[in-house]
């Protein structure tokens, strides 16, 4: 028992302060992507020809990146000639709908909080049921962390619970396989109304990597009603807390910016 | 590498007895598999298409020797099944009957592993029609009779967050006398998209076989695609590549200890080994960008270098997480109740584990010195050897124990590449692949073995390209580690061997 005490102590205390403080996050880290248009060669679409997604298309409107296709993976920025793509650090990428995900010539549209009925039902405790339908393992890995003493979950009244009967919504990763199609559906069903549901990752989104495959359904929102999308592949464990706490209202547009930069 | 010139098919009958002669001997069969190839000479032609004869292809290890052989024959509907004869061939038989279509015949256990329709389109190992949808899980599982008698249907989605799988047991009371397991939820169709590669998702693809294995599975490939296109890599980024495949390994055993820790409820180890398999998982983002390693390894060498700032700030971090991995997972053995949980449940003997083939951790920990790194190294392992962890009693706490040894090794391992790290560039081109080749890339895994097959068209693309997870040799290893345990065990069980869904489903 003293060995017990003497190793709490030492483990110490791991609660990172966000979202009051904001996260520390990877220098590295690929996050919301930036175009600087200006800089592109006329008739170039090195960046879209390399994209595994067709995340970034290039046509007479200019160019778009669909946060929502796209991996975050180094090519596009290995590819471009000119230094026009780069990724910035910036972890906030939760929007509610589907369009606000694609990046042209508007404003990035961050997720919206619930209306205030809905507030008042979720606000203060949100359950949820994980439903991964063909997600690698890497996106369910990253929510999974949210439950460690590191994000602590719990102390924003919101929990995964092993029943869709007892939860308030669906938090769902992967493409949506075909073999995984009706086993979502019947889990949607069982949550009682009114639900939410959270698509994570890319594949949850569009498909991801696996974009037109007669075995999968592109993402969620094909098959269920969506009412936040978070990006990545997979999304960096912040952005996704970030999403939960925008839709919950526990978040205004200024907060939690990531000014704590340190490698790593 | 092999041209496949080399390696013409032989008589089936000479096949077969190859096969279940060498691994009668102690040969292993890493990949058992079917392939229908364009005839050779006919450029241009469609990859994709599969009209044409079935050839089977078994690779087959001697560890202790460290060498592969390939062979290969032609079949027609049916053949004599090999698993009758040998074990180890009943999921690959599976999967092949599942693909391609033909009958094993005299297969013991020959249902769907994935449940999909077969590659070549009219054809069906189980005569099913093209009219009816295939729906996953529906099968007829084994199942036991008798007073008292009742079955526990599990999945496919689970309580936790974890992928999707079906699991039936046959119980009499607490008492599990069978477990059944039905995979094939994560199928999204990945072997047959890599045909006709490699193209610009075939990456993507790799790093998300199994998400949580990006840098294993991006390893096995990128070393593939090296060998067919006779490319060097550059010694710093072959070192930069086994550091992260260690941080990989790092990551999922502390995770998986901490896992097991919370299925017996101990919550010190529990909550403490979640936080530091996080560390470990930001080392791997402070090379990369991504706590996964997506975007590091790409063939030629590795795309994000290590620079001295870095280096400093990595050994830092490691020597603090070492010391926090050791302190949490030390407490855990010192708890009786937990010992003696770990010690009595779910054993596999090592003669059980011979037979079945497995592989990695569940191999290790009864008792076999099975572990590429050390038996089939590449890269730096050729020359920066890491000891073998063995541990003999094949239970949850051998499972446990096999991997805080290497943990250990592993931070020790980084810590002596860290200091010698070699100067000079981390990347080279590749070049064409060759044409008409097979190539065969082990790499070890977290969870053990990964192999990787790649077939060669004459235009020097993809014909086929193979993939075997660790799980798709261990997931039976589970299922009989689950015999005469109480089935409030499963958890505990499951978890130590923490297999992969998606990785087997493809």
């Amino acid at each position: 028992m003293l060995k017990a005490l003497l190793a709490r102590a030492h483990q110490k205390h791991r609660t990172i302060g966000f979202p009051q403080q904001p996260p520390v996050l990877p220098d590295r880290l690929r996050g919301r992507p930036e175009i600087d248009v200006a800089l592109c060669p006329k008739d170039c679409h090195v960046c879209a020809d390399v994209c595994p997604t067709d995340a970034i298309s290039v046509d007479e409107k200019g160019l778009r990146l669909d946060l929502g296709r796209c991996l975050f993976c180094p090519e596009c920025v290995q590819a471009c000639p000119e230094g026009a793509i780069r990724f910035t650090t910036e972890h906030r990428l939760a929007a509610s709908f589907r369009d606000a995900l694609i990046l042209g010539d508007k404003e990035f549209q961050l997720a919206k909080a619930l209306d205030e009925k809905s507030r008042k039902l979720f606000g203060r405790s949100l359950k949820l049921r994980q439903v991964s339908a063909g997600g690698c393992n890497g996106c369910e890995a990253d929510v999974n962390v949210l439950n460690t003493v590191v994000f602590d979950l719990g102390r924003f009244g919101i929990q995964f619970v092993a029943s869709p009967r007892h939860a308030d919504g669906l938090l769902v990763t992967g493409p949506v396989t075909q073999n995984m199609e009706l086993a979502l559906r019947k889990t949607y069903d069982a949550v009682p109304s009114p639900k939410l549901v959270i698509a994570v990752g890319a594949c949850a989104i569009s498909g991801g990597p696996y974009i037109g495959h007669s075995e999968q359904r592109n993402g969620v929102g094909g098959i269920v009603p969506v009412d936040l999308l978070i990006p990545g592949c997979p999304p960096h464990p912040i952005t996704i807390l970030d999403g939960l706490l925008r839709l919950l209202g526990k978040m205004d547009a200024s907060e939690g910016s990531a000014a704590g930069k340190s490698p790593g | 590498m092999i041209d496949l010139a080399n390696l013409p098919p032989v008589a089936f009958e000479e096949f077969r007895n190859m096969i279940v002669s060498a691994v009668k001997a102690g040969a292993r069969l890493n990949a058992l598999f079917g392939a229908v190839l364009p005839k050779a000479g006919a450029p241009g032609s469609d990859a994709k298409q599969v009209t044409g004869d079935l050839r089977l292809f078994a690779v087959l290890a001697q560890d202790s020797a460290g060498t592969l052989n390939v062979t290969s024959t032609l079949v027609g509907d049916a053949y004599p099944a090999l698993t009758p004869d040998c074990p180890q061939a009943h999921w690959f038989e599976r999967e092949i009957a599942e693909q391609w279509g033909v009958k094993p015949e005299g297969h013991p256990w020959l249902k769907p592993i994935r449940f999909h329709r077969s590659y070549r389109e009219g054809r069906d190992a189980w005569t099913r029609s093209a009219e009816i949808a295939i729906q996953p899980g529906v099968v007829n599982f084994f199942t036991m009779t008798g007073d008292e008698v009742h079955e526990v249907s599990v999945g496919p989605v689970h309580a936790g967050i974890i992928e999707p799988g079906h699991f039936r047991f046959q119980c009499h009371g607490e008492k599990v006398y069978h477990l059944e397991i039905s995979l094939g939820y994560q199928h999204r169709g990945v072997e047959r998209a890599l045909v006709g590669g490699p193209d610009k998702r075939t990456i993507p693809y790799m790093e998300t076989l199994a998400g949580d294995t990006t840098i294993g599975y991006a390893l096995a490939y990128c070393e593939a695609v090296e060998a067919l296109a006779g490319c060097r890599v550059p010694a710093r980024a072959q070192t930069l590549r086994a550091i992260a495949l260690e941080l990989e390994r790092l990551a999922n055993h502390t995770g998986d200890i901490g896992a097991l820790a919370g299925d017996v409820g101990y919550l010190p180890t529990a909550n403490f080994c979640g936080r530091i398999r996080g560390d470990f998982l930001n080392m791997t983002a402070l090379i990369c960008g991504n706590r996964f390693g997506r975007g590091l390894v790409r063939p030629g060498g590795i795309l994000f270098d290590l620079d001295e700032t870095r280096r400093m700030e990595l050994s830092k971090r490691l020597r603090q997480a070492g010391e926090d991995v050791s302190n949490a997972i030390e407490l855990l053995w010192e708890a009786p109740s937990v010992r003696s949980w770990f010690d009595n449940t779910g054993t596999v003997s090592r003669e059980t584990a011979l037979e079945l083939g497995l592989v990695g951790v569940a191999a290790r920990a009864s008792g076999i010195e099975r572990d590429v790194r050390a038996q089939f190294p590449s890269g730096i392992y050729r020359f920066a050897h890491i000891p073998v962890s063995l541990y003999h009693t094949g239970n949850v706490f051998s499972r446990a124990h096999v991997r805080w040894m290497e943990i250990q090794r592993s931070i020790a391992f980084i810590f002596d590449q860290l200091k010698v790290l070699p100067e000079g560039p981390v990347r080279t081109p590749t070049g064409p692949l060759a044409a008409n080749c097979a190539v065969v890339s082990l790499t070890e895994g977290w969870r053990g073995e990964i192999c990787h097959v790649a077939l060669t068209d004459a235009a020097g693309r993809f014909a086929h390209y193979k993939v075997v997870d660790p799980s798709f040799h261990n997931w039976m290893g589970l299922a009989l580690a689950l015999r005469d345990q109480q089935i409030s065990d499963f958890p505990l069980c499951n978890k130590s061997f923490n297999l992969s869904y998606c990785g087997h489903d493809l």
